[in-house]
């Protein structure tokens, strides 16, 4: 999959910055506050192998991989690494669809 | 696997550590994932420091099939989103068992 060239991006003060524009009612304090609560509490539902469902965005799960040895490339040791976890998001059926329309 | 965490399991939280009211608890939640959404849509990649970054790619068109009648079609090209997990977010989940 290509990589898009000149790719514009967001980072969490920017989106915090949105989000507390919109929410005039809220303080930014609270704002930023709840955005790391939310994926903190996120990262440690993941960390118990919940599943965290939400619907119209998305969906995160952990994804199982396979034992493997591996070769550590600076010092060229094998070692065997265990099954491990890793983080999968899969994008929800209305966030999907809005991106393809959007691209048509 | 365990339980399956919510956007209402989310705003409990907020209602109990930030003092929010259930209903402005429920509306950030909501509005932290259409402002991600949004973003998103207009084109814009989301990093998300130590928790991950949500990117677009740019998928072009391919040659498909139809699961239910077989038929042979184009898939046409397509912008998706992939989220590639920070380093904190891997660590924290790699060795859960």
């Amino acid at each position: 999959m290509p990589a898009r060239e000149n790719a514009s991006q967001i980072n969490r003060s920017q989106l915090i910055d949105r989000i507390t524009t919109k929410q005039k009612h809220l303080s930014p304090r609270d704002v930023d506050e709840a955005v790391k609560l939310v994926f903190d509490h996120i990262a440690e539902g993941l960390a118990q192998n919940d599943r965290v469902e939400l619907r119209g965005f998305g969906s995160f799960s952990l994804r199982e991989r396979q034992p493997r040895m591996a070769c550590n490339p600076r010092t060229g040791d094998h070692v065997m690494l265990g099954t491990r976890h890793v983080p999968h998001f899969k994008p929800g059926k209305s966030l999907r669809e809005r991106l393809r329309d959007l691209f048509q | 696997m365990g339980k399956t965490l919510t956007k209402t399991d989310l705003a409990a939280r907020l209602v109990d550590q930030i003092g929010l009211n259930r209903a402005e608890s429920r509306e950030l939640v909501d509005a932290l994932l259409n402002e991600i959404s949004t973003a998103l849509c207009a084109g814009e990649d989301v990093r998300l420091w130590g928790f991950g970054n949500f990117i677009l790619r740019d998928k072009a068109a391919r040659p498909g099939r139809n699961p239910r009648n077989g038929e042979e079609t184009v898939i046409v090209p397509r912008r998706v989103v992939t989220f590639r997990p920070g380093q904190k977010l891997r660590k924290k989940v790699e060795g859960h068992e």
